[in-house]
């Protein structure tokens, strides 16, 4: 008899999200039935397909496109029903604050005034952008899709790592996973009750609509993409065709007296609003980097005029900076009079006595993040560090305190996770995608990504990470 | 946006399109000739399949002397060289990749594997009697593609670029086929109707698939003028010029009137005169004048049809875009030039 692929899995002491919760009990019985041997291959196949699908993104050499796929793990991550339902009330309500503090932030800065963020931490902020003040959005969105990053401490509490606030990626592999799940291990499946996804591209055109200039009836919406050469174009096309809308580049797009318009054969057409999957530096030559070619001159003038409506805003960067993420308790308190559902990572802010001298008196256990960095640069992680790094992080504080922040080590949830032939323990994490029009709606589940590397706590593709399906029991 | 079609789409579904069709003529020139053309020597003849592409200079700029090993590996798998089948489906691929919100998924995923088979092909790994076995894959593999996206693909606008880029690369892959086959087939007039000579002409018709249709329509035998005019100007055999500058007519006319297009009068202008002079001309009388001279004026012709399309439809900047003088040159799809583009 062939190894089960549940005998024999230890989690240790982390928190397990397959083991914990007795809601879980019907996929571990199903997953009990299953062989490693029959796992593999059926794995092996899932895999083939999403190459020939094209679900891949591309890496380019110095002379060869290689067309990679995001690894993906088969043993499902299940969340219960009740759950994502504390998931979903804390990512919306997280939205919602965030739209609120980036209304504020380009209007009257009421939270500046009342001294709850510093100012210099938004108006000194690269990712703050000036020309966004007094300017009215619909509905007064400017996070139209969010990607919340949360994690599950060894309590199996969720806590929120950071918010995406500007184009987050990664929906079209949740909706990939899932298809190729029902195709794989429909038998699996069967029965458990999983809620659906489908409705994604719909959702997100819904708000795109919502959102475009409210003198429009019949708002076009275009997808603009930076093109097939992105490594994210796969998700640009997967987008695009879940909405039923093209997706264009910065030179199909031309502006003419405020009005935003795509090239077709029989001439030009008015665009009405745009998901942009483009950093706001290369919008648009005339109002950021003169260098862009993949923007679209005179796109800032239109949107200034209220012609054109973007999604995500312009400048929401500020929002989910990781100096601001410290405050976002205070944040939510102050605009809603509410204690947040999800709470923050336990973050000591070193701009303030108090988290510089807690994080001097801890380093040895905390991990220092400077706030202006993105992507995991820059990064002392107090348990690994040597003498050394410990003593030229304790300088760089001391030199500039407002830099940076401190959180705890936490110890990631962990899911069992086919690597070489075994089914073993791996961190992972979960980002839910929040869709705001007139309202917030969040997709059940989310992307669960995965550190594959034993031990790793890295869950990012591009260093070993790879992703799950992710189940809502309903 | 559902009636309207983006002009860089329409570019790219009529460059996928060419490049497919332009995979499987290729596919079938060396068929024919690995399977039926003997010179007098035995020997495989494989000079003509270069000068057909013109490609003289870059082909033995690589290649010492013509020998079937040289140029099938130069024309199958060589993707340095712009003519080879690894080339056109790396083409259809690139522009599929960039069609991917219009297309179907299944015409994606076919093309996909398409390319990762034709990038994976090693040629030498291919004995003699495994080729034909390879050139049927190839020919098999375009015409999926032609059977997918007829059977999945949405007939609005970019449906007739499809249509009209697969018949303006066949009218034209037909006129080279004649053009070099037809000089390359008759040395001088005392050769015809020898028993070699009997073969080649027999290849040249099967490399278009047209050897039993001809059979049929020409009971009395095999001549070279018969072959040359089933191929130019018969009216319902699939791959003469004739018919496809008739379909690309027709789709033309319909895609302007049904889309309500303001483009493609001078498209359509000179594919009325290239139909109106292929249709009053008898195959006696243009080779009296000169084959050769007819089929490189049709080729002309093709080429500023594609031009005029190109700058009424494909243009970034249609409204003022001016007559180009038609190039003498084959002429390069958006793909080719998305591909430089990678090398930056």
């Amino acid at each position: 008899m062939s190894n089960r692929i549940l005998d024999g899995y230890d989690p240790q002491a982390f928190f397990c999200e397959m083991l914990g919760g007795a809601d879980n009990a019907p996929v571990r019985q199903r997953l009990a039935d299953l062989s490693i041997e029959a796992l593999q291959n059926r794995a092996t196949s899932a895999e083939a397909e999403l190459y020939n699908l094209g679900i891949t993104f591309t890496v380019y050499s110095d002379k060869n496109a290689i067309d990679r796929i995001l690894p993906f793990d088969v043993i499902p991550r299940v969340l219960s029903r009740s759950e994502f339902a504390h998931i979903e009330a804390g990512v919306i309500q997280r939205v919602t604050a965030l739209n609120l503090l980036l209304h504020d932030i380009y209007h009257d800065q009421k939270i500046l005034k009342d001294g709850v963020i510093p100012d210099a931490l938004i108006l000194g902020n690269g990712q703050y952008q000036p020309l966004m003040q007094g300017l009215d959005l619909p509905h007064s969105t400017y996070v139209h899709i969010c990607g919340t990053d949360i994690i599950r401490d060894d309590k199996g509490a969720f806590l929120v790592l950071e918010d995406n606030a500007r184009t987050p990626s990664g929906v079209s592999y949740v909706i990939e996973n899932r298809h190729m799940m029902m195709r794989s291990f429909s038998d699996l499946m069967a029965g458990i009750g999983v809620r659906p996804i489908d409705d994604y591209g719909q959702n997100l055109l819904r708000a795109l609509r919502e959102t475009a200039p409210p003198d429009i009836d019949d708002p076009r919406v275009v997808l603009l993409s930076p093109g097939t050469y992105n490594s994210a174009y796969f998700e640009h096309v997967f987008l695009a065709r879940e909405m039923g809308v093209p997706l264009v580049e910065g030179r199909d797009l031309t502006v003419k007296e405020d009005t935003v318009y795509v090239r077709t054969t029989r001439g030009l057409a008015r665009v009405d609003s745009i998901y942009r999957r483009i950093g706001d530096d290369f919008l648009d030559p005339e109002a950021f980097n003169p260098d862009s070619m993949l923007g679209v001159p005179g796109l800032m003038r239109a949107y200034k005029a209220g012609r054109v409506s973007l999604a995500n805003a312009i400048g929401t960067g500020v929002a989910d900076d990781k100096a601001v993420y410290a405050y976002m308790p205070r944040v939510i308190k102050y605009y809603l009079d509410q204690e947040p559902i999800l709470p923050n990572v336990q973050t000591n802010i070193c701009r303030e006595p108090e988290g510089l001298r807690y994080t001097l008196d801890h380093l040895r256990e905390l991990v220092v993040k400077p706030v202006a960095e993105s992507g995991g640069y820059g990064i002392m992680i107090g348990p690994k560090a040597s003498e050394a790094e410990l003593a030229e992080c304790r300088a760089k504080l001391i030199e500039d305190p407002a830099n940076y922040i401190s959180q705890p080590t936490i110890q990631l949830s962990v899911s069992p996770t086919l690597v070489e032939g075994e089914v073993s323990p791996r961190h992972v994490d979960l980002r839910p995608f929040a869709i705001t029009g007139a309202k917030t709606w969040v997709l059940p589940g989310g992307l669960t990504r995965v550190a594959l590397r034993k031990g790793s706590l890295v869950v990012n593709s591009s260093q070993g990470g790879g992703s799950k399906d992710t189940w809502v029991l309903e | 946006m559902s009636d309207t079609l983006l002009s860089r789409y329409a570019e790219c579904i009529f460059w996928l399109a060419r490049y497919v069709e332009r995979a499987e003529n290729l596919a079938r020139i060396l068929d024919v000739n690995e399977t039926f053309a003997r010179d007098r020597s035995g020997e495989h003849n494989w000079l003509p399949i270069v000068q057909l592409n013109a490609d003289e200079t870059r082909f033995f700029a690589r290649h010492q002397t013509a020998t079937s090993q040289a140029v099938l590996q130069f024309y199958v798998t060589d993707a340095d060289n712009p003519t080879s089948i690894v080339s056109a489906v790396k083409g259809a691929r690139e522009n599929a990749r960039t069609l991917r919100p219009l297309i179907s998924t299944e015409m994606w995923v076919h093309l996909n594997k398409f390319h990762s088979r034709m990038t994976t092909l090693r040629m030498e790994t291919f004995g003699p009697g495994q080729l034909t076995g390879l050139f049927s894959e190839i020919k098999e593999a375009c015409q999926t593609h032609v059977g997918i996206t007829e059977g999945t693909f949405y007939r609005d606008q970019g449906w007739y670029f499809s249509q009209i880029g697969r018949y303006l690369e066949r009218a034209d892959q037909t006129t080279r086929l004649l053009d070099i086959k037809y000089h390359s087939l008759l040395p001088s007039v005392s050769d015809v109707g020898s028993p070699i000579d009997a073969s080649q002409w027999n290849a040249l018709l099967r490399s278009a698939a047209g050897y039993h249709a001809f059979l049929r329509m020409h009971s009395s035998g095999l001549t070279p003028g018969k072959v040359a005019g089933f191929l130019l100007l018969n009216r319902r055999f699939p791959r003469s010029v004739y018919l496809c500058i008739r379909q690309v007519e027709t789709l033309l006319t319909e895609l302007k009137s049904r889309y309500m297009l303001r483009g493609g009068s001078r498209a359509a202008e000179t594919l009325d005169s290239l139909r109106a002079v292929m249709g009053s001309r008898s195959i006696q009388s243009i080779l009296a004048q000169g084959l050769h001279e007819f089929l490189d004026g049709t080729q002309r012709h093709l080429i500023s049809v594609t031009n005029e399309i190109a700058s009424d439809f494909f243009s970034q900047l249609p409204e003022t875009a001016e007559m180009d003088e038609p190039v003498p040159v084959r002429t390069v799809g958006g793909a080719q030039s998305q591909v430089q583009v990678l090398g930056r």
